[in-house]
This record gives structure tokens, sequence and C-alpha cells, in this order.
């Protein structure tokens, strides 16, 4: 995979100095960096682990770690259909079959176009208003199967 | 800052509310209190606009943090012990108790030479289970009250650097959050000399990154440290060494939104509510199958039919409860007998459960308690993070059988491999993920039995949920011949004259439910079907 890490060199690099003085920056920076490329390749870890001065080992283990952090493009929409309790017993599986099923593209994909990737979450605390689906940052509450298309042609 | 200048902006700002007249916002998922609530940790949430300090100071806000300033610490955790505060997050320890710990490992100490914070309190909000958001709606509805709970602790136990680690979930959290901070620094209320009385006390927010583990104190330590968040072997407790090598304390948003008000009404106020052992109000998020899903706080040792039936309104659809899921993947389900135990932290680890951090889903009985333990087991599975052998390899195991369980392809050994995988998984896992991830399985094991038996056995999901292990089934002498079955029917498989009694094909049903969902007569039952339909098992 390759990457164009100057389309935002000047601010990253603001970035890891900024936090560098702190203690723990890894964390802090790899969300921003993120922020900014949309996903952390492997040349984008191993420029922030020069830069932080810690191993390309410890920077690959701690995006591997955590789920929010993806090595992968996303799409244009990040789709975050809630698995949560309340969402799964509210049936929300079959709103994820419908999404799939539509967009062509298994849990965890993109779709070729890049405008819609989708993924599983756990519990954005939207369980009052279960079964819930995640739009980028809009939420879509109570949704039933038949409203998954509508819901997807809101977003170019 | 001043009491002076304090009051001159509490009597401002209450002008301003009392002119406004109602609440900021509208009715949300947070409906104002219904008889049998109580609000002291949501007492704000709604009333106030979150984003404006000068509302929560008209509620009286930061009053606590000034009275305490002028006591001694020892005297505000000797308070605070005497209210009976007790951890919200789940395990349910004394608040008083661990700051004084952490102010006695303080003591034995010299302090960094670099100057560094010698001691540090971080309010935990990563609250990753399933079914739980209070603390997602004080971080967003009073962020002010966490951040004030916040220096009272700090002040307390000896810490002059706070942090609260947010999850990566809740961006209007951290909004909220980001907006508060400033505010509270540029009052004076938060940074060096508060209200002069020389206890310095800052706060930062530290992002989550999705990793459930991280809401265990010494895994989130290890996460503000910049790391992957396993948790360590303790004793050490944080108290002793936490963040940094330094004397921590480690609380949940719901404790630390207490502490304010324990001050300002006093011990004796807030003990005054709850059972003997369990002090206060809990916040309860009540989803699943029931009418009123929403965020209620309640005295605590109320029973969970009270919070089912009186608040929450009763079950959905006029359906069967079948058992309330509390403590999210780490508790476990309790059935109807448990309806009138009084909920505290004690009785619900005697009934195999967990307070947790207030989760309960209610399920009915379309909720198979198989996929429920299933369902669980796949969260944990994915969550432990990989340090203890017992844990990872014994949770994959533990969901590969409930999934074969699931699939109609159990045995009844199964069921005796799951129970001496789950003991062994409990007693030899180093934190709570480990050993509480087998009580979903042990729960509805022990409560459930027959359902578990059904499944191996007879091949039978009763609740309708395990594909390929039921079938639906008209009852002749119930079907009315409405005909609303067969035309909701996806395949038009379903035959029938008007008025007369319907029947389905069953060799081209492909059980998708909208006829079982769609009849009002409950005319459509769940039968096992004569010949079980197992999958092929996949391949990996």
């Amino acid at each position: 995979m390759s990457m164009d890490l100057d389309a935002h060199r000047p601010a990253l690099d603001d970035i890891i100095n900024r936090e560098k003085a702190k203690g723990g920056a890894l964390i802090p920076v790899l969300h921003q960096a993120q922020e900014l490329y949309g996903y952390l390749p492997k040349e984008l870890q191993d420029y922030i682990a020069e830069g932080l001065g810690v191993p390309q080992s410890t920077v690959f283990g701690v995006v591997t770690f955590y789920s929010f952090f993806t090595t992968k493009p996303r799409g244009r929409h990040r789709i975050g259909l809630c698995l949560g309790t309340a969402c799964y017993v509210r049936g929300n599986t079959k709103n994820l079959e419908r999404l799939s099923h539509e967009l062509g593209v298994n849990a965890g994909e993109s779709t070729p176009d890049m405008r819609y990737s989708l993924e599983v979450c756990r519990c954005i605390g939207l369980c009052s208003q279960a079964p819930a689906i995640m739009v980028g940052k809009s939420v879509h509450s109570k949704v039933q199967p038949d409203q998954v298309a509508d819901i997807l042609s809101q977003y170019e | 800052m001043t009491i002076e200048e304090l009051e001159r902006i509490r009597t401002e700002a209450r002008q301003i509310l009392a002119e406004r007249g109602e609440r900021f916002l509208p009715d949300g998922e947070l409906k104002p209190p219904r008889p049998g609530e109580v609000r002291v940790v949501l007492r704000n949430c709604g009333q106030i606009d979150p984003k404006r300090i000068e509302e929560y100071i008209a509620k009286e806000g930061y009053f606590a943090l000034h009275k305490i300033l002028n006591m001694t610490p020892e005297q505000v955790i000797d308070e605070t012990k005497r209210s009976g505060l007790r951890g919200r997050g789940g395990a349910g320890f004394p608040a008083g108790q661990k700051w004084f710990f952490a102010r006695q490992a303080l003591a034995s100490r010299p302090a960094p030479a670099d100057g560094a914070p010698p001691a540090y309190l971080i309010c935990n909000g990563d609250e990753g289970d399933p079914g739980a958001f209070m603390d997602r709606a004080v971080l967003e509805g009073d962020p002010h009250s966490v951040l004030e709970g916040m220096a009272i602790a700090a002040y307390a136990m000896g810490a002059t650097q706070g942090y609260v680690y947010v999850r990566a979930e809740y961006p209007v959290a951290v909004e909220h959050l980001q907006t508060a901070l400033p505010q509270a620094r540029r009052l004076g209320l938060l940074g060096k000399n508060i209200f002069g009385k020389g206890f310095d006390f800052d706060v930062d927010i530290r992002i989550g990154a999705g990793a459930f583990v991280c809401g265990e104190e010494t895994a989130l330590i290890d996460s503000i440290e910049g790391r992957r968040g396993e948790p360590r072997p303790r004793p050490p407790f944080p108290a002793v060494s936490g963040l940094w090598g330094r004397p921590t304390s480690v609380n949940n948003v719901e404790t630390l939104a207490n502490v304010p008000q324990i001050f300002l009404k006093g011990a004796d106020w807030f003990a005054g509510m709850g059972t003997e052992k369990s002090k206060g109000t809990k916040t309860f998020a009540i989803a699943g199958k029931v009418k009123n899903a929403g965020l209620i706080e309640v005295p605590m040792g109320i029973t969970m039919r009270e919070i089912i039936y009186d608040i929450g309104g009763g079950i959905l659809n006029k359906k069967e409860f079948k058992a309330a899921q509390t403590g999210g993947p780490l508790g476990g389900c309790l059935p109807a007998k448990y309806l009138d135990t009084p909920i505290d932290f004690e009785s619900l680890v005697a009934a195999g459960s967990l307070m947790g951090s207030g989760g309960l889903i209610v399920l009915d009985e379309n909720d198979c308690m198989v996929d429920v333990a299933r369902f669980f087991m796949d969260f944990t599975q994915d969550e432990s993070c990989g340090k203890c052998p017992p844990c990872w390899l014994g949770t994959k195991r533990l969901l590969e059988i409930l999934t074969r369980i699931t699939r109609a392809e159990g045995t009844e050994k199964d069921l005796e491999t799951l129970e001496y995988l789950t003991q062994n998984i409990s007693t030899a896992s180093l934190c709570a993920l480990g050993q509480g991830s087998v009580n979903p399985v042990v729960t509805t094991m022990r409560h459930f039995r027959d359902e578990y038996e059904a499944h191996v056995r007879d091949k039978f999901c009763s609740s309708g949920v395990c594909k390929g292990m039921f079938h639906y089934e008209i009852l002749a002498d119930t079907c009315n011949g409405c005909g609303a079955c067969r035309l909701k029917c996806p395949d038009k498989v379903i035959k029938g004259a008007k008025k007369a009694v319907h029947e389905i094909d069953q060799a081209n049903c492909i059980v998708c439910g909208d006829c079982y969902k769609a009849c009002k007569f409950a005319a459509i039952a769940i039968r096992p079907r004569p010949t079980p339909k197992s999958k092929l098992p996949e391949c990996g």
C-alpha cells in the first residue's frame, strides 16, 4: 500500500511536536493523524514512530490493539451499525443484512467507489432509541430494514 | 475567584434561568423524572445549558468545592466515608476508602524530583458496557458536575493533575468537556491556587480508542500512558502505584458527579437513601423489550419489578417477561423470580449477576437465552486483551461451543464442557473481564437449563431465534382467517381463504417471522421442525 505522506506533512509535524512533550503522546497523535489522513497505513505509522522516538513495533501494537484505529482507507461516509445488546435484541442484525445487501459489501469493508464503509460497532449509547445506526456523526434511530435504502440515499 | 464573585455569578445566572423558565432541552432520551425516581446525578441534565458554566453555578455549582477547601483533606475523606458512597463503575468499592489509600501512599513517598505531579485523579468515562449510557448523559448534560467532583476528590487524595478518559464513540461528551475545561480555568475554578486556598488542580482529556478492557482501571492507566491497555496484577493497587508509578485514584463518572451533592447537602442526607450497605441513588439505563426505554435514577434497594413495570411501563407488545440482563457483558441474566429482589451491589452478586454500570436490558419470550449467552461471548472474546490464556483461549472455545449449539450442532457433552470451562476461566483470569466473561453463560445455564437442553437434545429453539431450529405453524383452533399473515408473507407461501384457517407451505417457507409478528391473535406458534435443518459447518 502506498500513500502520500506529504499531503498533510506540516500539520502532522505540528501534531507530533506539540504532543511529544507530554507523557503518553502516542494515542493522541494517532487519533489526530487518523483524522488528517483517514487511516493509518504502515508508512504513516513508521513516520510517527520516528517522530516520537518509539519503536515501530510499539506503534503497530497500539494501532492493532484499539478498534478505533484502522490501517485501511475508509469510505466518505462511515456507517456504524450498533450491535450493542439493546440494538441486537431489537433486531439490528436484520438492518445489517439489508445494508450489506444494498451496498454489496460485508461489515468491515468499503464500497469500491469509496462512498460508504460499513462497520459494526459495540454500543454507541443510543440504547433507548434502538436499533440505531450512525452515518458519520448523524444518528438514525429506531431503524427498520425498509428504511435502509432511504437513509443511504441521504449521503452522497 | 472568591466566594463573593461566585455568588454574584449565581445571582445573575439564576435571573437568566428564571427568564428562560423551562428545561434547556426539550424531552429527548432523558425524560423528566417519573414517579419513583430521585435525581441526584442527573439533576441538571436537560435542565441547564451544559456549555455555560454560569448555569451550573446557578445550580449551586462549585459551592461544594469552596466549602471543602475550608476543610482538611482528612475531613473530606471521612465525610465521604460517612456518606457510604461506593464506586458506581461496577465493583462498588467505597470511594472515601480509595482516596484514603492513595493519600496514605502519597505521604509515605518523596515527591517526584522533576516537579511532576505527585499523584493523579482519573475520571473513568470509558463506558464500554453495551446497554449503559448514563456516563454519556452526565458528561454531555452536566460536565461541570464531574469536574467539580474531580477537584474535590483530588483535594482529598492529594492529586494535582487529573485526566478524564472518555470513549471516542462519544464525540458530544468530548466536545462539551473541551468547552467546560477552559471555562473553569478562566474563572479560576481549575488551575493554580483555587479560591486562594493554595490548592492546585488541572484536568486533561484523554480519548479512548475503542477497547472495552480499558474500563478496567489498570488497563486504563496503560492506555493513558500510551500503550496497549492490558490489566496489571494488583497489588500494587493504583492507589499505591498507578499512573507513571504515582499514587492514583480512578473513579467513575457517576461516582464523581455524586460528590458535590454530598458536600452541599451533607453525608447524612446521602446515607439516608438506599439500603444498609448501598447508599444513595443509582442510574439505570433500561432498554430492550420495555415500553419506556431510557435513563432513570432511583434509590438503591428498589426492586426490578418497580423499575421494569412501574417506571419502565412493562413489556413491549404484551409479551411475557423472560429475563433482565444486568451488569453488561460481565453480568448475568436474571429470571422472573428475582423481580422482587431489592437491587443493590450485594444482592445482584448473590444472584450471580453484577450491578455493573447499571445497564438493564429486558428480554422477552422471543429472546433465546443460549443466543444471548453467545452474543455476550462474541463480545468478550473480541474484547479480551490477549494477556491471560484462560481468558483469550477460553472465551474463544466458549464462543465456538455456543455457536455450535445455536446452529443445531450441539451435543450434551458440550453442556458439560461449558460448565468445566466457565469454572476454570473465572478462577484463572487476572482481571474482571476474564473473571466475569463467563457470567452470562453461568447464569443462563443456571436459570434456563431447559433451553440449553432443548437446543442440544431436540434441536429446538423455543424462542424462535436460532435459525434452522424451529418453524412456524398456524394453530387451526385459534386462526380466524383474517389474512394478515398471508398479506405480509414476502414469498406468498401462506394459503387460505378469507375467514378460513390458513396454512403455511413449510417446504417453501424461509422462516422470516413476518407472519408471526403480523398475527394479532397469537394464532401462529413456534414449533420444532420435524427434521432439524443443520447448517454446514464453516471452514476455518
